[in-house]
């Protein structure tokens, strides 16, 4: 496997940041009701990883040890500020209902965990390719999650409603429980998954 | 600048209740879950949350309405409101450090990380979308810590006895099942809602 293959690989199911790591959820679990805002907030999160670790890498040799929580976090308000001002100019309305959650992307723990877990020892394109790995990985889960909590707590797919009259919205499902409901079974069948991949593996040897 | 008419306590018990900051709006889930195997951190680290949660509240609100909001830079906003969080943190280790080494043993490790806890500046956040007044910014900063605080103790102290069950299906221990439990209070919390409603 090529060297960018094996970190799309990592990013997306090994080392997945939500089933692995455990990062990285605060922010972007909160607009999982709504598969329109999460695949905005995913694609935010994948962009400021990416530029974030290619930035840093760059940098890297030029931080100080003493400052370098802070330059970290600086660089990566830097690029949440610039997809701010892209959401109000362009999509004011989505931009009023994510209210804070955007600029909470610069806490995401993805953003610090991969500065400093990858970027920190690699060269900027590796790490370029880490973030948007990362920041996929992360995103093909919560955007399952996103898919079932439309569907059930509000009938509706991408905001069209396909459930006829009859169809009564489970509430759970638009309140915070179901979310961490969902990660958790997201987590459990991933886990059993590896498991018996990993029996399995063990047999035919 | 209209400060939302809202009573103080019913503000203080709603931070704390029924929009906790972590199990209603998920802030802070990530050291939440990595912190609260242990009772005796999840103290340390609730304490040290509400202060710095409750001391940048009410120094972001200053800095908002005194050097931000005159300036003219509210794009630069994000920034700014990191690096006063960053700052308190350093300066509240430092003072913690020199006047009670025992609590800084303590706390050591978790202060710096707060810098970094997601419930800090989303507290800041919501209290410059919803235009709190300084007095109110000041309740809900501590509010939402105290709130965070009260439920990472309830957390800890379930996962002391979770983790000693044998039940629980292999894919599904540790975090998965804190990630249950987590909802389940949640749940418990929302019934709270009758009570407060202040948004």
């Amino acid at each position: 496997m090529s060297p960018a293959r094996k970190i799309m690989k990592d990013g997306l199911w090994t080392n997945n940041p939500i089933f692995v790591q455990v990062l990285g959820i605060c922010s972007t679990l909160a607009v999982t009701n709504n598969l329109r805002n999460t695949l905005i907030m995913v694609l935010g999160v994948t962009f400021a990883t990416a530029m974030g670790s290619w930035t840093l890498s760059l940098l890297k040799d030029l931080i100080p040890r003493k400052v370098r929580m802070i330059v970290q976090v600086l660089v990566l308000s830097f690029y949440v500020i610039i997809i701010d001002i892209l959401l109000r100019a362009y999509q004011p309305a989505i931009s009023k209902q994510l209210g804070p959650y955007v600029g909470l992307i610069i806490t995401n723990c993805i953003l610090m965990g991969r500065a400093e877990a990858f970027a920190a020892a690699n060269k900027p394109g590796a790490s370029f390719i880490d973030g948007i790995a990362n920041g996929l990985g992360y995103g093909w889960v919560l955007v399952c999650i996103a898919v079932i909590r439309e569907f059930f707590g509000f009938g509706s797919f991408f905001g069209i409603k396909f459930m006829g009259e009859g169809f009564t919205p489970w509430t759970i499902m638009v309140m915070a429980p179901s979310a961490f409901f969902l990660v958790a079974m997201a987590l459990w069948a991933a886990n059993t998954y590896k498991a018996k991949a990993e029996a399995k593996k063990k047999g035919t040897k | 600048m209209n400060a939302p008419n809202v009573g103080l306590l019913s503000l203080f018990l709603a931070s704390i209740l029924t929009s906790n900051i972590l199990l209603a709006n998920f802030l802070g889930t990530c050291s939440f879950i990595s912190i609260s195997k242990d009772f005796k951190s999840s103290m340390g680290l609730g304490i040290a949350v509400t202060m710095v949660i409750g001391l940048c509240s009410a120094i972001c609100w200053a800095v908002l309405y005194f050097v931000i909001k005159p300036l003219g830079i509210e794009y630069l906003s994000f920034i700014i409101f990191i690096i006063v969080i960053a700052g308190v943190v350093q300066m509240l280790e430092m003072i913690i450090d020199r006047f009670s080494p025992s609590l800084y043993m303590a706390l050591g490790i978790f202060l710096p990380l707060i810098t970094v806890n997601c419930a800090v500046l989303g507290v800041i956040l919501f209290m410059q979308i919803r235009n709190y007044n300084f007095v109110q910014a000041v309740v809900f900063g501590f509010g939402s810590g105290a709130g965070w605080w009260l439920s990472i103790m309830l957390l800890a102290s379930i996962r002391t006895k979770l983790d000693k069950n044998n039940a629980i299906p292999a894919g599904l221990k540790g975090t998965g099942i804190t990630l249950i439990t987590i909802g389940f209070m949640a749940m418990a919390f929302i019934g709270f809602s009758g009570m407060i409603a202040v948004q």
